[in-house]
C-alpha cells in the first residue's frame, strides 16, 4: 500500500461516519420539509448516537454485542478496501458477510419481531444481490478490470457503457439504504407491524454501533455510485459528487412518496429491473461492443 | 456533560384510554405541532425509549404490561402521564377493573392534565420531561463515575 492509498483509507475511516451522519441529518431535514414540518436539527443523528452511548446497557444476549462489532468491523473493512482501490468484487463479498453478521445479531435475541425482521433481511439480500454482482461484472466488461483504482484511472466514465447497470444499482440502493417502499426488515417509523424489525432488541450502545455502521455503509454505497462517473479527468470528481447527491435526493423522494410493499413484490420488482436494465445492458456490452 | 436532552425518544402506551389522548399524542407529531423539532422520535420499542408516555388508566389486565415496559427501558428514563385518566383514573376511577392512575404501578414524574390533553400541554409536558431526562442522565453519569472510582 503506497502513501496515497493509505491517506484515502485513513480519511474514509475518520470521516465516513461524519459524512454519513450529516447525510442522514440532511435526509431527516429534507423529509420533514417534504411533509411540511420544520424537522429536527441538522446534527440530530449525532445527538441520537451520543445519547445512545450514555444509556444503561441492557443486553438481551451477550453475543449480540460481539456480532454487531463484527458487522461494524467488516463494514469498515469493505469501505476501506474500496477506497484503497482494491477489487470491487471482493468489497461486495465482504459487504455480504457483514450483512450476514447483522442477521445473526438480530436472530440471537430470539425476539419474534427481531426474528421476522432478520428473515426479511435475508429476503432483501436475495433481492439485491443479483444486481450487485452484475454491477461488478458490468464494471469488468466496461473497463476490463475489477480493481477500483484502475476503473478510476480510465479515460471515459463507466456509466457511458453501463446506464442499465446504473439504473439497477440505484433501484436496489433503496433496499440497501432501508428506504420505503423496501424498508421491510426495519422501519424508521413507529407503530408498525414488526416494531423496529431487525433492531428491535438493540438498545443503548449496540444501537449506536448499528447506526454508525449504517453511516459507513452509506458512504461506501455512495462511493460505488460515484465510481460510475469518475474517470481520469479531475472534473469528473465534481460531476460524481453531483450525481451522488442527486441519487441521494432521489432516494429521499422515493422514501417519502411511497408506501411499504410486501416482500414478494420487492423480490419480483428488483429482479425484473435487474434482468431488464442490467441484463439487457450486459447483452449489449457482450454482443454489440464485443467486450 | 453531553446534552443528551436533544434526543428524547418516546414510547407511547395506551392503557385503558378512550383514544382521545392518543390521537392528541399523534397530533403532536403532525406538521402543525411537529415535536420532532426537539429531536423527539416516537419509537415503539422500550429498549430504545427514554420517555414513557402513558395514556389512560391502569386496569387489572394492563398493570403487569406497564410494569414490564417500564422495566425494559434502560436508565435514565422519565415517565409522563398524559390525560386525566393516566393521572388519576379520571371518569373511570370507580370502575370495578380500574386500579387508578399510572402512578399506582410505576413512578410517574410529569402529570399532563386534560380530557383530552391538548397537544400544546402534551408538548409542554415533554419539554419538562426532557429537562428531567437531562438531570437524571447527569446524575447517572456521576453515579457511574463514583462506582468506577470505588472499583479502582
Amino acid at each position: 500500500m503506497d502513501y496515497k492509498t493509505s491517506i484515502f483509507v485513513v480519511c474514509y475511516i475518520l470521516f465516513a461516519p461524519l459524512i454519513g451522519g450529516l447525510l442522514q441529518g440532511i435526509d431527516r431535514k429534507i423529509s420533514a420539509r417534504m411533509q411540511r414540518r420544520v424537522g429536527p436539527p441538522l446534527l440530530q443523528p449525532f445527538y441520537d448516537v451520543i445519547k445512545l452511548f450514555k444509556k444503561q446497557v441492557i443486553a438481551v444476549t451477550p453475543s449480540q454485542g460481539f456480532l454487531l462489532l463484527t458487522y461494524f468491523v467488516l463494514m469498515v473493512l469493505t469501505g476501506a478496501m474500496f477506497f484503497a482501490g482494491s477489487d470491487i468484487l471482493l468489497c461486495f463479498f465482504v459487504l455480504s458477510t457483514a450483512a450476514t453478521f447483522l442477521y445473526f445479531a438480530a436472530v440471537v435475541s430470539s425476539s419474534p419481531y427481531a426474528t421476522v425482521g432478520s428473515m426479511r433481511e435475508l429476503i432483501q439480500m436475495l433481492a439485491y444481490e443479483p444486481a450487485v454482482l452484475l454491477t461488478c461484472v458490468g464494471f469488468y466488461l466496461a473497463e476490463g478490470t475489477f480493481n477500483v483504482d484502475e476503473i478510476v484511472r480510465s479515460d471515459t466514465s463507466a456509466i457511458r457503457y453501463l446506464p442499465g447497470f446504473f439504473v439497477a444499482f440505484v433501484f436496489i440502493l433503496t433496499i440497501k439504504m432501508r428506504k420505503s417502499p423496501f424498508d421491510t426488515s426495519t422501519s424508521h417509523h413507529m407503530h408498525q407491524e414488526i416494531v423496529k424489525g431487525i433492531t428491535t432488541e438493540m438498545g443503548a450502545q449496540n444501537l449506536a454501533l448499528f447506526q454508525i455502521t449504517e453511516w459507513y455503509e452509506t458512504v461506501f454505497l455512495m462511493g460505488v455510485v460515484g465510481l460510475f462517473v469518475i474517470n481520469s479527468n479531475p472534473i469528473s470528481i465534481v460531476v460524481a459528487i453531483a450525481v451522488v447527491l442527486a441519487v441521494y435526493f432521489l432516494e429521499i423522494l422515493i422514501d417519502n412518496s411511497s408506501a411499504r410493499v410486501k416482500w414478494n413484490l420487492m423480490v419480483k420488482s428488483s429482479w425484473l429491473v435487474t434482468i431488464f436494465a442490467a441484463g439487457v445492458n450486459l447483452l449489449v456490452l457482450m454482443l454489440v461492443y464485443k467486450r | 456533560m453531553a446534552k443528551i436532552k436533544k434526543s428524547p425518544w418516546l414510547l407511547h402506551y395506551d392503557g385503558s384510554s378512550c383514544n382521545g389522548c392518543d390521537i392528541e399524542v399523534l397530533a403532536c407529531l403532525t406538521p402543525i405541532y411537529d415535536a420532532e423539532r426537539f429531536g423527539v422520535m416516537n419509537t415503539g420499542d422500550p429498549m430504545q425509549a427514554d420517555i414513557f408516555l402513558i395514556t389512560g388508566g391502569i386496569n387489572t389486565q394492563n398493570a403487569e404490561v406497564v410494569k414490564q415496559l417500564y422495566n425494559q427501558m434502560p436508565r435514565p428514563k422519565v415517565v409522563v402521564a398524559v390525560g386525566v385518566c393516566a393521572c388519576t383514573g379520571g371518569v373511570f376511577k370507580d370502575c370495578y377493573n380500574i386500579l387508578g392512575g399510572a402512578d399506582t404501578v410505576i413512578p410517574v414524574d410529569i402529570y399532563v392534565p386534560g380530557c383530552a390533553a391538548r397537544p400544546q400541554s402534551i408538548i409542554d409536558g415533554i419539554v419538562q420531561a426532557v429537562e428531567l431526562f437531562q438531570k437524571r442522565s447527569d446524575e447517572h453519569d456521576k453515579e457511574m463515575k463514583n462506582k468506577g472510582r470505588e472499583a479502582s
